[in-house]
């Protein structure tokens, strides 16, 4: 295995390759089109039943339909919802989903004020969007850089997967990913850091994942992650032939903060609607100028201390 | 649809993906509404107003399918000159009965021919004169006839005189442009709280979207059946379908999305007190005392169901087997007969009152899942003996030590007599059997693992309880036990030693002379030498081979995927398909046909199973005086109607009018602005202490409520709220208002809050969300408090349940309840422990109620 530049950021055209596989099957990838979920939470269930996750505990959140609240040590996929009062009328015919984006000063999810109500009914409407969160299998994955036990690695499919009879407990993972996924589990459990394998041993014998599979609407799509990624441009070229302007992909690029995900998003808003970080950067960008630095430091610190000795002596 | 039929909804997604335009109409912005291109908020309850303008724009601007309108329905029909409109009335038809509270249809039939023997209805000699024609009217509403017609249409005397200008006075077209005159777009507004603006374009998408080209389908589900108005609603639906030409065509027609995976099989063969299989009637104790009278009145008339006694034989032959001959009427006298209405809900008064002493609950949970839990609880504590088969622990088996009534002191656990068994039940992968969905059709499962300790499948529950009591009465000399010892109930045994639900599903499809399985219900006789179980599911075990197993993939079929499962009658997939042809058998468009006719090979073909004559041109007129299917008529796609038309007007069948009227709902704020009729006067309501109902505009209740559903879980919460993976998905039990009402009682947004009707009070968490509207009605703003119900004391988060607030008042036709009523709200928890009583109490008499109040009349009482 090599060690380049490339191999903590930028594009990186095999990530399986860099990681180490002399041969390996293409890398795997989910798409998920949140234009067409429709909310059931079939994904989640599918996921605790085959990878027998424990419940996270029941408690109403409020936050509209969702639950779950997030990511988690114990939840693997997530179904956000969010509710958008829609100040402008709506285009003839296209829908609440053709209506524009948020305009971003903060992002609301508290009560909707009284006021709003005052228009007869019909008019102005509600945005309802749904979107199945699940770890990214970033191409650049932090937890995966910094898991000083090798628990987390890199499937032969591209995905990333930690082995929880590896894992330690440390939770330097956690604070590691850009998007907080993993997380370690307290409650019920001893500590270990957990989180989406992308049904790895589904995988394995030529399965789909669970989420996949369950899901009615197939938003949640699963393959060929360079198929899929011309699948989900196509997409975005559809919708916005039928007005719906505010369609785009999110994850999707290679050459962004983590090279692309392997599970990327369709979405209908900007990225911090759904709760998700806007520019993503993997924690491990600056690893190799960290280094520098500190070389470079260390290098002058002993120089400074050499020139200290040598200079003065009386 | 996305809320309880996820799986389903995918379809609607593809569509959509294909161009199709999706309209939601629900007084809340559901997970179907944020995929829909429309969301109509609308009252609840107010859906004949809105579907009745739907019409009135169509027949007002003639942007019907005409040509299908005039050959398909009985829009040219002449109907009776004593007939008498709501338009005349105020709100009434002719016929009614003030002190039976029925009507009688006579001054609703078809006009008497001229130049025939035809007699005016209720003139005839038949055996109705022998009783009183109001007698014979109460018989047939406490039977809930209408159910009967569940397969085809209710028999009129004979087909009508039509007026195929549609321009006599008193034709049906022209009735119904009267009937529905008022019921405009600013109707709408007023009633509905849908703006003109958003009506407009409902009606515009409907009418671009239907005709020769194009089809328009309806999907709808409890949000219009649990009404004291129900049918009509949905009658409302099909009269547009039927106008726009959407009956029997690819991607229309009107589709009941069902409250439970089987429930369409829970009426074929039935779970109801008045159906015996394959929508055969009940028999009457009053009414009928042989085969021939109970089959006077049906058989002979045109349509399929003039065949009415080769299914009534072959049914009986199939029960009783070798026992059931020629000289003993087949056996018929064994059926049991209904003495009155038998219904659910009159079933628990009669419970309450000493007058039922045991209960089979089988996956039923009435405690929670059926409205009135109290009323319901009450029942319960008053039987002798109750048996609960279920998969948990549900409240009705538990009432009696932590149930509402026992916090409250209104029952005590130690004076409640019911003796209790509970048995567990097998889930539905461990055992075998079909399910029935919308589309009619049956959809096998075979047996993954075998049930665990002492559960067991219904099936075999049933068949092992008849096998004890057979053997207990082996030997008996007893006329009574004569029906029970002469069963047929000898049924193969599968691997584990259980009764093979394969062998019932051959019997329900019936078997030739030759023992051999029959293939259609064509081939049924009414010598004895046929027996079926369930003359519509005859051909599901056709060749020997269980049709509903089949299993090919939709992507190795056409559009139609004939080869998956298999749909009653004879595995046509879109009834009355002969409709998507014109008169003369040609397709009405290339792009929409199904079915046609192949004039060289002489017979109906097509990409559907033609549900038709298979050899009967379009041309073909019927001799007169012609009975059964020989009285169909080439261009009657309709053909189990008598006269082979869909019934835009209603002559015989439904218990309160023959066109769909707006009624308010038996609780409701606001004045019926249309007539002075105020809720349905034939509807019932159960007169029964536990069961006040709110006084109509009351300050007290000034709130509209509505109980629904979650995806997350499954109807009473017995399957959902049980299981860690679905009840943290939705944990505590909440209701939803707006943030108008939030405002103007104080509530915010995730704190406790109590709901208060004249039955009692609950708690629940509460959302605030504009998902909700405010509707404006009229002159005021109209609120709605959505419950959804699926909450009981039992399980992993125990709550409160809604239903308890709901009150007993039921469409008459079908005696299904209302869920719809005014409430009040208000910010906190409720009382506990006998305050609670004291609470409900205050509120009351608040309201001026008194002991017992309802609308139109109660039930074996006066009001």
């Amino acid at each position: 295995m090599t060690f380049s530049p490339e191999s903590l950021f930028g594009r990186l055209e095999d990530v399986q390759s860099d990681a180490g596989y002399d041969e390996h099957p293409p890398r795997m990838g989910f798409f998920t089109d949140t234009s067409i979920c429709i909310g059931c939470k079939a994904c989640e269930v599918a996921c605790k039943e085959w990878n027998m996750v424990p419940d996270d505990g029941f408690m109403l959140t409020g936050m509209s339909y969702d639950n779950t609240q997030g990511l988690g040590a114990s939840t693997w996929r997530h179904v956000a919802f969010i509710e958008k009062p829609v100040d402008v009328p709506v285009p003839e015919g296209s829908g609440p989903t053709a209506s524009t984006g948020t305009d971003l000063g903060m992002p609301t999810v508290g009560v909707p004020q009284v006021g709003d109500q005052e228009a007869p009914s019909g008019e102005g409407g509600i945005r309802w969007l749904m979107s199945s969160d699940v770890c990214k299998h970033c191409t650049h994955a932090g937890c995966l850089d910094n898991c000083p036990t090798g628990a987390l690695f890199r499937t032969e499919f591209g995905t990333v997967v930690v082995q929880p009879d590896v894992c330690n407990g440390c939770g330097y993972c956690v604070p590691s990913c850009p998007y907080g996924v993993i997380d370690v589990r307290h409650e019920d459990g001893d500590g270990r850091a957990w989180k989406c394998t992308m049904c790895y041993d589904r995988l394995k014998v030529g399965e789909t994942p669970m989420c996949a599979k369950a899901c009615p609407t197939e938003s949640i799509q699963f393959g060929e992650l360079t198929e899929l990624r011309e699948r989900a441009q196509a997409r975005v070229e559809e919708l916005h032939e039928q007005g719906v302007e505010v369609a785009r992909l999110y994850g999707a690029d290679p050459g962004d903060g983590v090279g692309g995900d392997g599970a990327f998003f369709l979405l209908l808003d900007e990225p911090e609607v759904y709760g998700l970080p806007p520019d993503p950067v993997v924690t491990t960008r600056d690893l190799g100028s960290i280094w520098k630095h500190v070389g470079a430091a260390a290098v002058g610190l002993v120089a400074l201390g050499v020139a200290s000795f040598v200079g003065g002596r009386r | 649809m996305a809320e309880a039929h996820p799986v389903g909804f995918q379809w609607v997604v593809e569509a959509k993906k294909r161009g199709a335009q999706v309209i939601h109409v629900d007084p809340r912005f559901t997970r179907t509404s944020a995929l829909a291109d429309l969301h109509v908020p609308i009252r609840a309850g107010s859906d004949i107003v809105f579907l009745g303008a739907l019409i009135n724009h169509v027949v007002s601007n003639d942007l019907d399918f005409r040509e299908y309108v005039v050959a398909y329905t009985n829009a040219a029909a002449i109907i009776d000159e004593r007939y008498q409109d709501t338009e005349d009335l105020d709100g009434l038809f002719s016929g009614f009965d003030p002190e039976t509270g029925h009507y009688d249809p006579a001054s609703w039939q078809y006009a008497p021919r001229p130049g025939t023997g035809d007699r005016p209805a209720g003139e005839e000699e038949d055996e109705v004169d022998a009783m009183s024609r109001g007698e014979h009217a109460r018989h047939s509403h406490e039977m809930a006839v209408s159910d009967t017609h569940g397969s085809g249409g209710p028999p009129v005397d004979h087909k009508p005189d039509r007026d195929e200008t549609l321009q006599h006075p008193n034709c049906v077209f022209q009735i119904l442009k009267r009937h529905y005159a008022r019921y405009t777009p600013e109707m709408v507004e007023e009633v509905c709280g849908i703006s003109p603006e958003q009506f407009r374009k409902v009606a515009d998408a409907l009418v671009a979207n239907s005709g020769r080209e194009r089809t328009a389908s309806f999907c709808y589900a409890v949000g219009w059946t649990q009404h004291s108005t129900g049918a009509q609603m949905i009658r409302t639906a099909s009269i547009l379908q039927l106008l726009l030409g959407n009956i029997g065509r690819p991607g229309g027609g009107i589709l009941a999305l069902r409250g439970h995976a089987s429930i369409q099989g829970a009426s074929d063969v039935p779970t109801l007190f008045n159906l015996l299989p394959g929508y055969l009637p009940m028999p009457h104790a009053d009414l009928h005392h042989d085969l021939d009278s109970f089959l006077s009145g049906q058989e002979g008339k045109a349509g399929f169901w003039g065949n009415v006694r080769s299914y009534a034989v072959s049914l009986l032959k199939s029960w009783w087997g070798d026992a059931a001959t020629a000289e003993n009427d087949f056996c018929w006298d064994y059926l049991p007969r209904l003495t009155g209405d038998h219904s659910t809900y009159t079933t628990v008064k009669l419970m309450i009152d000493g007058g039922c002493k045991g209960y089979f609950l089988v996956g039923q949970n009435p405690a929670v899942g059926s409205a009135n839990g109290k009323m319901q609880r009450l029942g319960l504590a008053n039987l002798d003996w109750l048996v609960v088969r279920d998969m948990q622990m549900i409240e009705s088996a538990t009432f009696w030590k932590d149930g509402p009534e026992i916090e409250t002191g209104e029952l005590e656990t130690d004076k409640i007599g019911t003796e209790v068994f509970f048995l567990p039940a097998a889930s539905h992968v461990e055992k075998a059997g079909s399910f029935t969905q919308t589309q009619r059709m049956l959809q096998w499962r075979d047996k993954a693992v075998a049930p665990p300790g002492d559960a067991m499948s219904d099936l075999e529950f049933y068949y092992q309880l008849g096998k004890r009591i057979r053997e207990k009465l082996a030997g008996s000399t007893d006329e009574m036990d004569r029906p029970l010892l002469e069963l047929t109930w000898d049924y193969p045994l599968d691997e584990d030693g259980e009764i093979d639900a394969a062998a019932v599903l051959r019997e329900m499809n019936g078997v030739g002379p030759d023992g051999a399985a029959l293939s259609s219900y064509t081939q049924l006789k009414p010598d004895g030498s046929t027996r079926c179980g369930v003359w519509i599911y005859c051909g599901v075990y056709a060749d020997e081979v269980n049709q509903a197993r089949r299993r090919k993939p939709h992507w190795e079929q056409d559009q139609t995927a004939a080869e998956w499962g298999w749909a009653w009658p004879a595995n046509r997939r879109i009834l009355y398909n002969r409709a998507s042809a014109a008169p003369d058998g040609t397709p009405w468009s290339e792009r929409k046909k199904l079915v046609w006719w192949d004039a060289e090979a002489g017979r109906w073909t097509g990409h559907d199973v033609p549900d038709f004559i298979a050899d009967r041109a379009p041309d073909y007129v019927p001799p007169e005086g012609a009975k059964g299917p020989d009285a169909i008529a080439g261009d009657d796609p309709f053909i189990m109607q008598t006269d082979g038309k869909g019934w835009l007007f209603v002559p015989t069948g439904l218990a309160d009018g023959p066109l769909p009227t707006h009624f308010e709902p038996a609780e409701s704020p606001f004045h019926n602005p249309l007539y002075s009729q105020q809720s349905n006067p034939v509807s019932t309501w159960v007169s029964e202490e536990s069961n006040p109902l709110n006084p109509n505009y009351s300050e007290v209740f000034p709130y509209v409520y509505t109980t629904y559903r979650l995806t997350e879980h499954h109807t009473a919460g017995a399957m959902s709220r049980t299981l860690p993976y679905l009840t943290e998905l939705q944990p505590e039990p909440f209701c939803e208002v707006s943030p108008r009402l939030a405002a103007e009682r104080g509530l915010t947004h995730g704190d406790w809050v109590t709901i208060v009707t004249a039955r009692t009070a609950i708690e629940a968490r509460v959302l605030v969300t504009e998902r909700l509207r405010s509707l404006r009605v009229g002159d005021r703003w109209v609120e709605q408090v959505g419950l959804p119900y699926h909450w009981g004391p039992n399980g992993l988060v125990p709550g409160d349940s809604p239903n308890d607030l709901v009150g007993v008042t039921m469409d008459p036709n079908v005696y299904i309840q209302d869920k719809v009523g005014t409430c009040d709200i208000r910010p906190g928890r409720r009382p506990r422990g006998p305050a609670l009583v004291a609470y409900v109490d205050a509120y009351r008499r608040r309201a001026g109620l008194g002991t017992q109040h309802g609308p139109g009349r109660s039930n074996g009482e006066e009001a």
